[in-house]
């Protein structure tokens, strides 16, 4: 089903297929995720959630509650020990809501009991006294309404400044002439819904006091550090006695980069000197971490005649939702990503993020490109069919290549093969239009039987994203690791690189192996007091942060036995960065020193389609990719990232939003969220092009995010085709293509 | 309430609260927590388990019904360390990413062998549409069910 380029390499090495370590455990049942974690004498915890999206609260009384058989803690923001907020980048989220709360779902008060459905039955004791305010659910009018955050959380950091109620971020990136006139000018506007990540695991963790004064928590997480970083000064310890251990990860996606039950247990365990075990159900999964922002999009592109782009303009409005999370760094990433992988000489983008009364949003795969790349590419194809050009020669056209200058100002010196990706995805042939009549389950509506074919009409699209890799605008991004060299031979290597799935223990072995030359290495349980920061499993940077680290590492142990003479132990830790970033400048978007994201990957996807025009229906027939990815460490999981990342943007495109009336979520479950299934996947055909990354270890490229960004893109270029409709908004519903 | 259930051919007994499923006895009771926690309302089939031989989501269980009954769980399959060629197949085709679907996906997978030799591509698309994956796009699970079936 899939097309690479794969090459003979060494066993258990980088660049060779090798199965996963985790998956003979993961097969079996064995490996143990976070919400399978027990221990003698646990006790379950359980989250009071806000009922409102905004409200008051003028009192809480715990006491029915603490009467209730099985019960040992009811607590609230009075019993936080430390610091009473919290937050990834800005301490502006509340531990237990203090005196309001600012969405639907915010945590209230916790509960710890012998069973789970004790302290279910005893959350629904504690009274809550609320005092219903009106939401803020529009982010439009967002900036004309009462200042949710009248502190200004996000003020002083270096962005620019903004005097309107509730904006998180403003940011304009201003490039040469953007009034330039061109021959042609296309504009539109884009939408789109919130999405979630729907990761399967739903959040869980184990706390475990350790009769000191201090805890260990157990926990699915992303970044074990910036955790122990949030939690600590919140139950008033010191780093040090608080250890982070990662829990089995059941997928992430940008999900969890901020903390959901990891304070919370924390303060029960300690509370009553017991082990607590939380984990959220479906439901509470849904508004117990951030989303991916709700976008709204203006776009006008210029061009000469010929097809060069002479100017964009953009303006980007992106609901943030209640609190700040990783909002402020999603809007500049909308707006770096903006004009698309293409040579644009004059630009005005214009990128806010607010906060509002709705789910609060914070990181997802692709992380702000998703957004503009929708809305970009439709602009492309608006501009094709104006111009009369074909949609893949104007994006060849106006390609992005090393040596050109992006509308921020810096220059592309590392790889970026776009024209390389365009030409391999437009080469890819779908399959033939299949005969009628054939078995409805290979037409749109599928086994609902609906059409026999009539009213079925084939689209193809096209698209083409990027997107920056690790962290950016002089984020102190690093990675360390350690190295252990035994006497027997053996090495033991510690990073605390969260594996959720996207396979980065492997690529640690993998390093590791190649670098010391032997198979006998063996990875450690990552935990925060064993390793320093290996940043976070996010921006698809861990594999090659990961990477980094371990390879320095292994090498640095190699040269320190060596320099012993030869077989004695050795233990060493290094710390990797990648080139360094600077900010930029909060009034023009212009870089303030050589870069402000250290380096890019791009896909590129064709979609054929077919959709009963009658119905709205839909079917995805093919998809074929041609991903940017550096070096393939290990192609067959290369080719996983990107079947998994291009089913994600197939989700946004046709059935995931979360749905929202008055900032108060309604469609909390799987019944409600659709996400894609075994009928709704197309068979991915996927072509890997490398081109090594200079300034990266072995040349890695980060893979996980490029087909989540392109793919919505493509699928709806190509029901575009199929209906001649607009189709601006996504998902796109059934009503959309027929009324 | 005492409840006795037969699990991957042997006997337990747990004590439970007649509002607990069969997947919560299973995990947090009996000591099999392969079977996974996704969703607890049916729609993601993580859960799924062998019940008298009937693929069922354990979740819709209640662990009363259960009771007399045998099960068999995904820790039930493989002989010792040799995993059944189901559990290999899905090894080998990389189908497992972060792995939360995949005791489920691999029950299904078996439910689905025993009842078509050599099922084709719809009947394998149809027979794991009930079991949601979010990692992988589905490609390298119908790889792992294709080769499982030729395993045979």
């Amino acid at each position: 089903m899939t097309q690479t380029a794969r090459r003979g390499l060494q066993v258990g090495t980088i660049g060779q297929l090798v199965p996963r370590i985790d998956a003979p455990p993961k097969v079996k049942g064995e490996f143990a995720y976070a919400s399978d974690l027990s221990t003698p004498g646990m006790l379950f915890g359980h989250t009071l959630r806000s009922p409102h999206a905004h409200a008051r609260i003028a009192g809480i009384d715990t006491t029915d509650a603490l009467t209730m058989p099985g019960v040992h803690a009811v607590l609230t923001h009075e019993d936080v020990p430390g610091d009473k907020t919290y937050g990834l980048e800005f301490a502006d989220q509340p531990v237990l809501a203090i005196d309001r709360v600012l969405y639907f779902g915010e945590p209230v008060a916790v509960v710890a009991a012998e069973h789970p459905e004790q302290a279910r039955r005893a959350a629904e004791r504690i009274r809550v006294v609320y005092e219903p305010l009106e939401p803020v659910a529009e982010m439009e009018r967002a900036t004309e309404q009462a200042d949710l955050h009248p502190d200004r959380p996000t003020r002083s950091h270096g962005y620019r400044e903004d005097d309107r109620s509730n904006v998180v971020r403003h940011m304009v990136i201003r490039h040469g002439d953007p009034d330039a006139a061109g021959d042609v000018s296309v504009s539109g506007i884009y939408e789109l819904g919130i999405q979630d990540q729907a990761f399967l695991g739903p959040e869980s963790g184990l706390a475990v006091p350790d009769g000191e004064g201090g805890v260990d928590v157990y926990v699915a997480t992303q970044w074990l550090h910036v955790d122990r970083a949030q939690i600590a000064p919140c139950l008033g310890l010191p780093l040090e006695q608080v250890r982070v251990h990662l829990g089995g990860v059941g997928g992430a996606f940008g999900g969890r980069e901020d903390l959901s039950m990891q304070i919370h247990g924390a303060m029960l365990a300690l509370h009553t000197n017991r082990p607590v075990k939380i984990v959220y159900n479906r439901e509470e999964s849904f508004t117990g971490h951030v989303h991916r922002h709700p976008a709204r999009i203006w776009a006008e592109h210029r061009a000469t005649k010929e097809g060069r782009l002479v100017s964009v303009r953009m303006r980007i409005l992106l609901d943030g939702g209640a609190y700040a999370s990783s909002s402020t760094a999603v809007c500049s990433n909308a707006a770096s990503f903006a004009l698309g992988p293409y040579e644009v000489p004059n630009a005005l983008i214009e990128s806010t993020v607010v906060y509002t009364n709705n789910p609060p949003c914070g990181a997802m795969r692709g992380f702000g490109a998703v957004q503009t790349c929708f809305a970009g590419e439709g602009q492309m194809d608006k501009l094709a069919a104006a111009l009369d050009i074909d949609p893949v020669e104007l994006r060849l056209l106006n390609a992005l290549a090393p040596g050109d200058t992006l509308p921020t100002g810096q220059t592309i010196t590392g790889s970026l093969p776009i024209a390389e990706v365009i030409r391999a995805a437009a080469a890819l042939q779908p399959p033939a239009p299949e005969e009628l009549p054939r078995d409805p389950l290979r037409l749109p509506g599928g086994a609902g039987n609906t059409t026999r074919g009539e009213g079925v009409r084939r689209g193809s699209g096209f698209a083409v994203g990027f997107k920056n890799i690790a962290y950016s605008e002089g984020f102190d991004d690093y990675c360390a690791a350690r190295v252990r060299l035994f006497d027997d031979g053996s090495a033991e290597i510690h990073c605390a690189a969260a594996e959720v799935g996207q396979g980065v223990t492997g690529v640690v072995l993998q390093v590791a192996r190649t670098e010391l030359g032997t198979d006998d290495v063996r990875l450690a349980s990552p935990v925060t007091s064993q390793v320093d920061s290996a940043g976070s499993a996010s921006a698809s940077r861990m594999t090659w942060m990961a990477a980094g680290a371990v390879r320095d590492a292994c090498r640095a142990a190699l040269d320190e036995r060596a320099a012993r003479g030869g077989r004695s132990e050795v233990d060493v830790e290094r710390i990797y960065r990648h080139p360094r970033t600077t900010p930029l400048d909060p009034e023009t978007g212009q870089i303030t020193g050589e870069r402000a994201h250290v380096a890019f990957a791009a896909c590129a996807m064709k979609v054929v389609v077919e959709v009963d025009v009658d119905l709205g229906l839909t079917r995805v027939v093919w998809i074929g990719a041609a991903q940017d990815v550096g070096k393939a460490v290990n192609p067959q999981q290369v080719e996983g990232q990107i079947e998994g990342g291009t089913a994600q943007g197939l989700g946004l495109a046709l059935m995931e939003e979360i749905q929202t009336s008055g900032g108060l979520i309604t469609n909390a479950s799987f019944t409600d969220y659709l996400i894609p299934t075994a009928l709704d996947m197309p068979p991915v055909e996927s072509v890997l092009i490398e081109d090594p990354e200079p300034d990266a270890p072995y040349g890695i490229k980060g893979v996980g995010e490029p087909p989540t960004v392109v793919s919505t893109a493509a699928i709806v270029a190509a029901l575009r085709d199929a209906t001649g409709r607009g189709l601006t908004r996504v998902p796109v519903r059934p009503d959309d293509i027929v009324f | 309430m005492r409840i006795s259930i037969r699990v991957n051919q042997a006997d337990h007994e747990a004590d439970c609260w007649e509002g607990e499923s069969l997947l919560y006895a299973l995990r947090e009771k009996l000591g099999f927590p392969g079977s996974k926690n996704a969703c607890e309302q049916g729609e993601c089939g993580s859960c799924s388990v062998l019940l008298d031989g009937t693929l069922v989501c354990a979740c819709l269980v209640l662990a009363a019904q259960a009771d007399g009954h045998d099960v068999t769980t995904v820790e039930g399959l493989g002989d010792g360390d040799d995993l059944h060629r189901v559990q290999q197949a899905f090894v080998d085709a990389g189908a497992v990413q972060c792995g939360f679907c995949t005791p489920g996906l691999v029950m299904a997978t078996v439910d689905l062998l025993a009842h078509s030799a050599a099922p084709s591509d719809d009947e394998i698309r149809e027979a794991l549409s009930g079991n949601l994956c979010r990692c992988t796009g589905y490609a390298k699970i119908f790889d792992a069910v294709r080769a499982a079936a030729e395993a045979r």
